[in-house]
């Protein structure tokens, strides 16, 4: 794996906080047995009008911001159910990092070991950067991960990750798996101790 | 100074530290479904990794399964697809599996504690945000996602950071028609979607002293909608009397010294908590939910909201959002609310208890016109247990459709699902946008009894109005 020290890219902000993991990708994408077919179902519902099945007027709609690789939203992003489909799908939509006020534990842990970055920051903040991408949306963004700074145009903000995250993207073991597998006498050991075993 | 039971739990299944500083930790119960689990198998094939303790793994199918004809094949090709991979699956790794045609399949989280695979002290994990359903028993139990589930296939163990421990206390006695849904709704309101970000919560007091395990489950299945990854409620005489006499109990001599060893993992006396939160039981009211979020709840005797009388900006947005989703009228009373669909069943409110306390009432009363009624129990032995007692002839007679086990219309992924913007009495967990299966589709939250009463009235009722409960 590789090192994740910054992402770089254009942004789109999808509004609202408390958006859970039904409105990142809805129940009906889910009848897959692999996630390779994910893309298409990313906030569907979000970007299709139920009514007419035309596309909506939603950020993620706009040619403007077809290249974002940025999400910036609110409080709680991807709460609900824990499922790992919906960063899949943002992923596989060529985003690269998510900046909100805070995220829901599952979604944060499950997209750090994608390698995609979540990183919070002030609601002042994302509002100034989501204005001004609005207005200006070829803007680069770049999150450096080992400073903790947000920076376009020739603004900057902090933003927070936790120490265990930082550490694992910056040095490019986001996916504990060989860790884990590397430890097979220490979980034997444990196991052996527990009663119900 | 004492310890928590998380603590007890968190120490024995501690493997060690990771180079990010998370812990190694090992999970005693793994249980899967057909949803989260295929891919998992999919990345353990291409690197040719084993899954390292197949005996403690258990798999079921429930949220794809139709509730009506569940004959092979199943009728959605898709559908029938993720059933064979997680049959080919647990085949292949020599998995436990309670298919359709074992009479004991059933959402996963109703399943666990029947068998009584679901026991204290245990950490249990599942590719499922209401895995914490199992912390009732004094488990720590919580949802991971699909590559963790490679994970602890591969290795029994995930990583994970400690969490905090918030103590949730409820003290005294429901009022007459209040049940632990709305004690669960009420605790939400309280401190919020994302309130309990960061925590465990022990939910603890007289109230929970008092509740039946079913109602303890019905709370903390609920506990990763107030925010909160897992929660657990200490265990007792009432969590080893549930658990007596269950296929993969402890039997014989081995029972009394494993009821010791789970009576020692019970949180100290003086054990210190990161915050705690006290509740009144006699405050709480038969609740529903007026948005789109869990925590958007007020009791049925409450006016709308109105976001005039927002705290805050972002609160106004929200209040905002959720009347134009919900097309609800700020400051009108939310009893008398019409609804088109009555909805009970869930790992929330799918058990034997709910059923028989809906029924109790329902008996006699008849389902209002135009009203599309259905009960899905939890399990197939559920379905079982209802029939013996009569229950499932209770509920057609009122007019509901009585349906085979499955998540059905918690979250749609059957054919069981709302059309156009619906608007639905439900006992599941979750109001989000779209969740019960049309993108406008409306859910409306409550306990069982709520929802037979709606069902009744043809409209949201304060259920010890319409059934004289006093
Ligand atoms: S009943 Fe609903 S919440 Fe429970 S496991 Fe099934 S889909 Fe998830």
């Amino acid at each position: 794996m590789s090192e994740i020290k910054t992402v770089v890219g254009k942004a789109v902000t999808v509004a609202g906080n408390d958006i859970d993991t039904d409105r990142i990708i809805p129940a009906k994408f889910m009848k897959c047995v692999t996630f390779d077919d994910l893309a298409e179902g990313m906030f569907y519902d979000v970007k299709v009008n139920p009514n007419t099945g035309e596309l909506t007027d939603h950020p993620l709609n706009a040619p403007k911001h077809a290249e974002a690789s940025i999400i910036l939203t609110g409080e709680n992003f991807g709460c609900g159910s824990s499922r790992e489909h919906a960063p899949q799908s943002i992923y596989r939509n060529g985003f690269r990092a998510i900046i909100a006020e805070s995220f829901a534990e599952i979604f944060f842990g499950n997209s750090i070991t994608l390698g995609m970055p979540c990183v919070s920051a002030s609601s002042e903040d994302i509002s100034a950067l989501s204005a001004y991408v609005a207005e200006n949306p070829e803007t680069e963004v770049s999150i450096d991960l080992e400073a903790l700074k947000v920076s376009y145009a020739d603004k900057s903000f902090p933003v927070e990750l936790p120490s265990s995250a930082k550490m694992a993207l910056t040095s490019g073991r986001f996916d504990p798996l060989t860790e884990l597998m590397s430890n097979g006498a220490a979980i034997e050991k444990t196991a052996e101790a527990l009663p119900y075993v | 100074m004492g310890k928590t039971l998380y603590e007890k739990v968190w120490e024995a299944h501690n493997v060690g530290t990771l180079s990010d500083g998370r812990t190694q930790l090992f999970i005693g119960t793994h249980l899967i479904h057909e949803v989260t689990s295929p891919q998992a198998f999919g990345m353990l094939r291409d690197k040719g990794i084993k899954v390292k303790y197949p005996e403690r793994t258990f798999a079921t199918v429930d949220h794809i399964v139709p509730t009506d004809d569940q004959s092979s094949p199943l009728s959605d090709p898709l559908a029938e697809k993720m059933l064979q991979e997680l049959r080919k699956n647990a085949d292949e790794f020599g998995i436990t599996y309670f298919d359709l045609a074992s009479g004991k399949q059933g959402i996963v989280h109703v399943v666990g504690p029947e068998q009584g695979i679901t026991q204290p002290g245990m950490t249990i994990a599942c590719g499922d945000s209401h895995t914490a359903t199992h912390g009732a028993f004094g488990a720590i139990a919580f949802g991971i996602g699909t590559t963790q589930v490679r994970d602890l296939l591969a290795t029994q163990t995930i990583a994970m950071a400690k969490l905090k421990v918030r103590k949730v206390k409820v003290d005294g006695k429901l009022r007459p028609g209040v049940y632990a849904k709305d004690v669960s709704l009420h605790i939400m309101r309280l401190l919020g979607a994302k309130g309990g970000i960061g925590f465990a919560y022990e939910y603890c007091g007289s109230t929970f002293d008092n509740f039946t395990m079913e109602e303890r489950m019905t709370i903390c299945n609920m506990a990763i909608e107030g925010g909160a990854r897992c929660g657990y409620v200490n265990p007792d005489q009432t969590t080893f009397d549930f658990l007596e006499g269950r296929p993969y109990s402890p039997k014989g001599e081995a029972w009394q010294e494993r009821v010791e060893y789970w009576k020692s993992l019970a949180s100290d006396a003086d054990a210190v908590y990161d915050d705690v939160v006290e509740i009144n039981a006699a405050d709480i009211e038969p609740t529903v939910t007026w948005g789109v979020s869990p925590d958007q709840g007020i009791s049925i005797g409450e006016l709308i909201p109105d976001p005039k009388n927002a705290t805050s900006t972002a609160e106004k947005a929200s209040f905002e959002e959720a009347l134009e989703y919900m097309k609800l009228p700020a400051g009108a009373p939310i009893k008398g609310t019409k609804i088109d669909v009555a909805f009970l069943g869930s790992c929330t409110n799918g058990r034997l208890s709910d059923f028989r306390e809906a029924a109790k009432y329902l008996k006699g009363h008849k389902v209002a016109d135009g009203i599309k009624a259905i009960a899905v129990p939890g399990s197939q032995i559920t379905a079982i247990q209802c029939k013996q007692e009569g229950i499932d002839k209770v509920f057609e007679e009122a007019g509901f459709e009585w349906r085979e086990a499955g998540c059905s219309m918690c979250l749609a992924m059957n054919p069981d699902k709302l059309i156009g913007d619906q608007i639905c009495a439900s006992s599941s967990n979750r109001n989000f946008k779209g969740r019960q299966g049309s993108s406008i589709g409306r859910t409306v939250l409550m306990s069982p009894v709520m929802v037979v009463a709606a069902a009744v009235k043809g409209e949201l009722a304060d259920a010890r109005e319409v059934f004289d409960v006093a």
